[in-house]
C-alpha cells in the first residue's frame, strides 16, 4: 500500500526535499504526461512549532509534506492537478487528468509558451534545520520565566519553517531552492488586563533566535502600558517603529500590479489613461526595493514562470520606477516583463523568498526621533488592517500591544489604542525622520517567512479616527 | 530534465517499481476520465484502519493517557475565469495522517504524509517526543470533559449533487456565461468568476473507543464585477457576496444563478461610479443578513471563544473583552433583548454542520446569548472543565460543545466557532417590512472591509451597496461608507429585527485563528435587523 507514498528515501532528515529528490520527482511527472507541454512545480516544507499561553507551553506541531502540482498543456488549454501522492503511478495519474482536463477548457489567448533551461545564480550554503521540541520549550521558558517573576501573564509562538521548491518543464526548465525561516513572538500581559506589551525576533535559522531579548521588550511594554488614558483620536505627530511601517508600507507593494493600473483600476491608474510610472507619489527619501539579496533562500528565488528573480527598485527616491509586468502584459505593453516574484502578494508567484521587500533607512535611532517631539504618539504595531478604497491605498485597522504618548522628548505615558484609516502613501508624504532598516516581521499572522527590512520612521502627521478600550 | 542522476536515483526507481508492484490501494486507481468522478479515499479503509490503530498502540505504550489519530483525504477544485478568459482549473488532492497525544497532562502533535506503519510509528513518538518536552514548563495539566466514549458511526454532508463529477465543460461554460452578461453592461471594464469546490473525507481514532468516519462538502460560485469610470477618476467593484459558501454540492451553485444575477451585480457596481458620498454621522442603519452575517461573527462569535477570554490567544487573534468568566457569565448585557444568539454545528447546509467534532464530541445545540445576557462559551473537552464551577452553579452538565477543529489532517484541532446564528424575532417582519418601518437611514447589502480590534471592542464594517432611506423607502445609493461602533452599545441599540422568512445564512472559508494560523469554514444565520444611531463615516479621499 505504501506505493501512494514517497519512498523514504527520497525524503532528507528534515523531510524537504534535496535538489536531486526533486529533480527525480519532476522527471516522474513529466515522464507520465502524455499533454504537450508540462509544468511541474514541487513545494515541500517542513515545520516545527510550539505555542506557550498564560505562562507554560500549550501545544506543539511536527509536520512534513510535499506535493506536486502538474500543469497540462494543450495549445492555449491549461489545468493543473496537485497532489502529495508522490509515487510514480500517482504522478502519471494526476499528469494524465490535467491533460483530460486542460482538453476541455477552452483556450486562453494570453497563455504565454513555458520557457526554456534558464541560468541560475549559484547556490548559497545555509543551515536547512529544525530544533527539537526541548529546543523550543527551554526558549519558550525564556519568556514565561521573566514573565512569571514579573508578575505577569506572557503567551507567544515560536514557528521554524524549512522549505524547498522546484519549477521544472518540458522545455528542459529545472529551478530549485530551498530556504529556513524562524519567528518568535510574544505577549505579554498585566494580570489587571490594561497592560499589554509585544516582541518579535524573527531569522533565517533558530540560532538567529533572541528569546532573552523577546521577553525582556514584551515584558517592558507590558509593564509601561499599564492603566493608558484616553486622548482624543485626531492628527498626530507619530513615531512608527519597523513593525508599524511594514504593517502599512507593504500594503504599496500590493497594488503595484502594471494591468490594474494600466486599466484604470489601481492608485497607480494615471487619471485619463496610462500608470504612474516616472511620477513622485511620496517623499523623496522613501525608496522601496526588493532584491534576491535579501532573501533567506539558497538560490535567491525564482519567479512563477522560472526565470531567476532581479532586483526590482519599485521606488526610487519618491518617484514609481516599476511596476510589475507578467509575460503576457509586458509583450502586450511592449516592455520588458518584472522578474519580481515570490510567493504572491503584489509580486507575482514563483519559489523561493525573493519577495522580502526593503525600505531604505536614515540614520536617526528611534531615541533621537523621541527627543525630537514635543508631543506625539509612538506606536509599537498595528492590528486588523483591511482596505478601505483601492484608489487611495486607505486602509483601516488599530494599534496593539504598546501605544505611548510623547511630550517634551520623553515618552510621557500608555494611550488607549486608536482605530486609524489611513494610506501609507499620505504619511509617507508627510516624513519627517527615518532610522537604519532592520528585519521585521509584519505579516499578520506572523508566522515563520513573514520577513521585510524596514526603518522606524517620524511623520508629520498620521490620523487617528477613533478610540479603542482593547487591551 | 538535464538534471545529473544520483545515486539515490536508481533506489527510488527500484523501491516505486517494488511498491507498485504490491499495491494494495493504488489498485483502485481508475482511468482517466472516471477520475473526474471518483478517486481513491481514506474513507473507511481498513488498511488505513490498521494503521490508525499502530499510533494509538505506539502511544498507549510509551505512556499516553489520551491519543487521537486522524486521517484525511482532501480534494478541491478551482475554476477561475476573467471575461472571456479561463485563468485557471486546479485539482488538489492531499492526504496524510495526524497523532495527537496526551502525557501527564501535556499534549504533543505531529503529522506525516507518509502512510506506513514506520512512519506512523515515527510520527506517534515525536508527538510524545514533543508532550514530554512540553510537560517540563507544566503549571497546570490539561484535564478532559468525559464523553460517552466509543462514539462510532458515518456522517456525510446533504449534497444533492457532487461537484466533482459534473463535468469541467460544463462548469466553465455556466462561469463564462455569466462574465458576458455582466460585461454587456457599459463601464464594466473587469468581470472575475471562480467555483470552489472541496471535499473532506475524514476518519477519527480515539483511545477511547471511538471510531467515526465523516465526509465533508463545500462549495462557493463567486464573482466580481469592477467598473471604470469614463474619466478614470473612479473605479467601484462589486462583489457577489450575497450568495454564501455552503456546506452542499452542485446544487448550490445551480441555485446562485450567477448568469441572471450577473447584470444587477454589473449594474450596482456602475451606479455606485456616480451614488453619492455618504455625509457622514449618526443614522439608524439597516444591515441586511449579507452583511450582519460578518459583523456576528467579529463580535459575537469570536469574543465568546472559551480560549480567547482564557488568554489562549493573546498572541495573535486576541483576549475578548466577553471576560473574565466569571464577571461575565449569565451576567454581562451584550445587547437589547431581541438578541438571542445560538451556536450548532447542525444546521442543513451550513458550513459548521457535521456529525462528530474532531475529538470525537457529538456537538450540542447551545444559547451563548439569551434575551441579550451572555450565558455560555463555547468549548472542547479540554475547556469545558474550565468552567465547571459554572456549569454546577446553574445545572449544566461539564461537557464540550463540539466546538474542536483542525483545518487539516497536518494540523492539530483546537477550539473553533460553530455556526453562531442570531434567531429570528417572534414577529414575521422581512427586510422591505423593516425598510418600511425606517423613517431616515443607511441601509447595507453585502459584506465588505472590515476591521476589529483584538478585544472585540471597536469594529468597522463596510459593504457592498449602501443605500439612503427616507421615509421607510430606499430613495438612492450611497458610496463612501462604513459603520464604526463599540460591540456592546451597537447590540444593546437593535431595536427591530425580522422573523423566521427573513433568516438567511452568511458565512466564510477563511476564518483565522490560532498559531500556525489554521482556517476554519462556518456559517452564521441571521435575519435582517436595525440599529439606532449608528455612526456613519465617509472612506473617501484623494490622492
Amino acid at each position: 500500500m505504501s506505493s501512494f507514498f514517497a519512498p523514504r528515501s527520497l525524503v532528507s532528515p528534515t523531510g524537504i526535499l534535496t535538489r536531486a529528490e526533486a529533480a527525480e520527482v519532476a522527471r516522474r511527472a513529466l515522464a507520465g504526461s502524455p499533454a504537450e507541454e508540462t509544468r511541474i512545480s514541487i513545494t515541500s516544507t517542513a515545520r516545527a512549532d510550539t505555542r506557550f499561553a498564560v505562562n507554560q507551553v500549550t501545544t506543539s506541531g511536527e509536520n512534513s509534506d510535499t506535493s506536486v502540482t502538474i500543469t497540462a498543456y494543450a495549445g492555449g488549454r491549461a489545468a493543473s492537478v496537485n497532489t502529495n501522492r508522490l509515487d510514480e503511478k500517482s504522478l502519471a495519474d494526476a499528469a494524465r487528468q490535467a491533460t483530460e482536463i486542460a482538453k476541455l477548457v477552452p483556450p486562453n489567448p494570453e497563455r504565454m509558451p513555458e520557457l526554456g533551461a534558464q541560468q541560475y545564480p549559484p547556490a548559497k550554503s545555509r543551515v536547512i534545520s529544525l530544533p527539537t521540541p526541548t529546543e523550543r520549550a527551554a526558549a519558550a521558558r525564556k519568556v514565561t520565566e521573566q514573565a512569571r517573576a514579573a508578575g505577569l501573564i506572557s503567551t507567544g509562538f515560536i514557528e521554524c519553517r524549512v522549505g524547498a521548491t522546484a519549477l521544472a518543464n518540458s522545455k528542459g526548465l529545472f529551478a530549485y531552492d530551498s530556504s529556513s525561516a524562524v519567528t518568535m513572538t510574544a505577549t505579554v500581559r498585566t494580570s489587571d488586563g490594561t497592560g499589554s506589551g509585544w516582541a518579535c525576533s524573527d531569522g533565517d535559522t533558530f540560532d538567529q533566535i533572541d528569546a532573552q531579548r523577546v521577553g525582556e521588550t514584551a515584558v517592558e511594554k507590558a509593564r509601561t502600558s499599564r492603566n493608558p488614558v484616553a486622548i482624543e483620536p485626531g492628527r498626530y505627530v507619530t513615531i512608527l517603529e519597523p513593525t508599524a511601517v511594514g504593517n502599512l508600507v507593504q500594503l504599496i507593494a500590493g497594488a503595484m500590479q502594471a494591468r490594474a493600473a494600466d486599466e484604470g483600476r489601481s492608485f497607480f491608474s494615471r487619471p485619463g489613461g496610462g500608470n504612474k510610472i516616472g511620477l513622485k507619489v511620496v517623499d523623496e527619501r522613501v525608496t522601496l526595493l526588493t532584491d534576491p539579496a535579501d532573501s533567506p533562500s539558497t538560490n535567491g528565488g525564482y519567479d512563477g514562470d522560472g526565470m531567476p528573480l532581479e532586483k526590482v527598485v519599485w521606488i526610487e527616491n519618491g518617484v514609481v520606477k516599476n511596476l510589475n509586468y507578467d509575460r503576457f502584459w509586458a509583450q502586450k505593453q511592449g516592455v520588458s516583463p518584472t522578474h519580481a516574484g515570490g510567493g504572491g502578494g503584489g509580486f507575482g508567484g514563483g519559489g523561493g523568498g525573493g519577495r522580502t521587500l526593503r525600505m531604505l533607512g536614515g540614520t536617526t535611532s528611534i531615541g533621537e526621533m523621541v527627543k525630537s517631539t514635543e508631543r506625539g504618539i509612538l506606536v509599537t504595531r498595528f492590528w486588523y488592517i483591511r482596505s478601505v478604497d483601492p484608489r487611495t491605498i486607505l486602509n483601516t485597522g488599530l494599534t496593539r500591544d504598546g501605544t505611548f504618548l510623547i511630550e517634551n522628548g520623553k515618552i510621557s505615558r500608555p494611550v488607549k489604542n486608536f482605530r486609524f484609516n489611513e494610506s501609507p502613501i499620505f504619511f509617507l508624504n508627510n516624513l519627517e525622520l527615518l532610522s537604519p532598516a532592520t528585519r521585521i516581521n509584519a505579516s499578520e499572522a506572523l508566522g515563520a517567512g513573514g520577513s521585510t527590512i524596514m526603518p522606524a520612521i517620524k511623520v508629520k502627521e498620521f490620523t487617528f479616527s477613533s478610540l479603542s478600550d482593547a487591551v | 530534465m538535464d538534471q545529473p542522476v544520483t545515486h539515490s536515483r536508481r533506489d527510488f526507481l527500484k523501491t516505486s517499481a517494488a511498491v507498485a508492484a504490491t499495491t494494495a490501494m493504488g489498485a483502485h486507481r481508475l482511468s482517466p476520465r472516471e477520475a473526474e468522478a471518483a478517486r481513491p479515499s481514506a474513507r473507511d479503509d481498513p488498511a488505513v484502519r490498521e494503521l490508525m490503530q499502530v499510533a494509538l498502540d505506539v502511544a498507549k505504550t510509551a505512556g499516553a493517557s489520551y491519543a487521537d489519530v486522524r486521517v484525511a483525504a482532501r480534494r478541491q477544485q478551482n475554476i477561475n475565469t476573467r471575461d472571456k478568459i479561463v485563468q485557471g482549473v486546479s485539482d488538489t488532492d492531499t492526504f496524510g495522517l495526524g497523532v495527537r497525544t496526551l502525557v501527564d497532562g501535556a499534549w504533543g502533535f505531529a503529522a506525516t504524509s507518509m502512510l506506513t506503519k514506520e512512519a506512523i510509528a515515527q510520527v506517534t513518538k515525536s508527538a510524545i517526543g514533543q508532550a514530554l518536552a512540553n510537560r517540563a514548563s507544566q503549571l497546570r495539566p490539561v484535564v478532559l470533559a468525559p464523553t460517552p466514549g466509543n462514539q462510532v458511526g458515518e456522517w456525510r454532508s446533504p449534497i444533492s449533487t457532487d461537484p466533482f463529477a459534473i463535468p469541467i465543460v460544463d462548469k466553465v461554460a455556466l462561469l463564462l456565461a455569466a462574465n458576458e452578461a455582466a460585461g454587456r453592461i457599459k463601464q464594466v471594464r473587469q468581470v472575475t468568476s471562480s467555483m470552489f469546490f472541496l471535499r473532506e473525507e475524514k476518519t477519527l481514532m480515539t483511545s477511547d473507543g471511538s471510531y467515526i468516519v465523516q465526509t465533508i462538502y463545500r462549495t462557493q460560485p463567486s464573482m466580481s464585477v469592477t467598473a471604470v469610470s469614463d474619466d478614470r477618476t473612479d473605479f467601484q467593484t462589486r462583489q457577489s457576496n450575497d450568495i454564501a459558501p455552503m456546506g452542499l454540492g452542485y446544487e448550490h451553485v445551480l441555485s446562485a444563478r450567477l448568469a441572471e444575477n450577473a447584470p444587477r451585480w454589473a449594474q450596482d457596481a456602475v451606479e455606485k461610479l456616480s451614488a453619492k458620498p455618504v455625509e457622514p454621522g449618526r443614522y439608524d442603519l439597516v444591515l441586511h443578513p449579507s452583511n450582519l452575517w460578518l459583523t456576528i461573527h467579529e463580535t459575537v462569535a469570536h469574543p465568546t471563544e472559551l480560549d480567547r477570554a482564557m488568554g489562549y490567544e493573546a498572541n495573535y487573534a486576541g483576549t475578548s473583552f466577553v471576560a473574565p468568566p466569571e464577571k461575565v457569565l449569565g451576567q454581562l448585557k451584550f445587547g437589547s433583548a431581541v438578541m438571542n444568539i445560538q451556536g450548532d454545528r447542525e444546521q442543513p447546509g451550513s458550513l459548521g454542520a457535521i456529525g462528530w467534532d474532531d475529538e470525537a464530541v457529538r456537538p450540542a445545540r447551545f444559547d451563548i446569548i439569551k434575551n441579550g445576557i451572555f450565558v455560555d462559551y463555547q468549548t472542547t473537552r479540554e475547556q469545558a472543565p474550565m468552567l465547571d464551577w459554572y456549569y454546577k452553579k446553574t445545572g449544566k452538565p461539564v461537557r464540550s460543545y463540539g466546538c474542536s477543529y483542525a483545518q487539516s489532517w497536518s494540523d492539530i484541532q483546537f477550539q473553533r466557532m460553530p455556526n453562531v446564528s442570531l434567531l429570528p424575532g417572534k414577529n414575521d417582519y422581512t427586510w422591505d417590512d423593516v425598510i418600511s418601518q425606517t423613517d431616515k437611514g443607511v441601509a447595507i447589502i453585502g459584506d465588505g472591509s472590515f476591521s476589529i480590534d483584538q478585544q472585540r471592542y471597536n469594529g468597522q464594517f463596510a459593504g457592498q451597496c449602501f443605500y439612503e432611506i427616507r421615509g421607510g423607502k430606499i430613495v438612492g445609493m450611497l458610496k463612501d461608507l462604513a459603520y464604526q461602533f463599540k460591540t456592546p452599545e451597537f447590540w444593546g441599540s437593535m431595536e427591530v429585527i425580522g422573523g423566521p422568512r427573513s433568516y438567511h445564512l452568511g458565512g466564510a472559508f477563511g476564518d483565522a485563528k490560532g498559531q500556525p494560523g489554521q482556517s476554519n469554514a462556518i456559517s452564521h444565520g441571521c435575519v435582517p435587523a436595525r440599529f439606532k444611531q449608528v455612526n456613519i463615516i465617509n472612506t473617501g479621499r484623494r490622492a
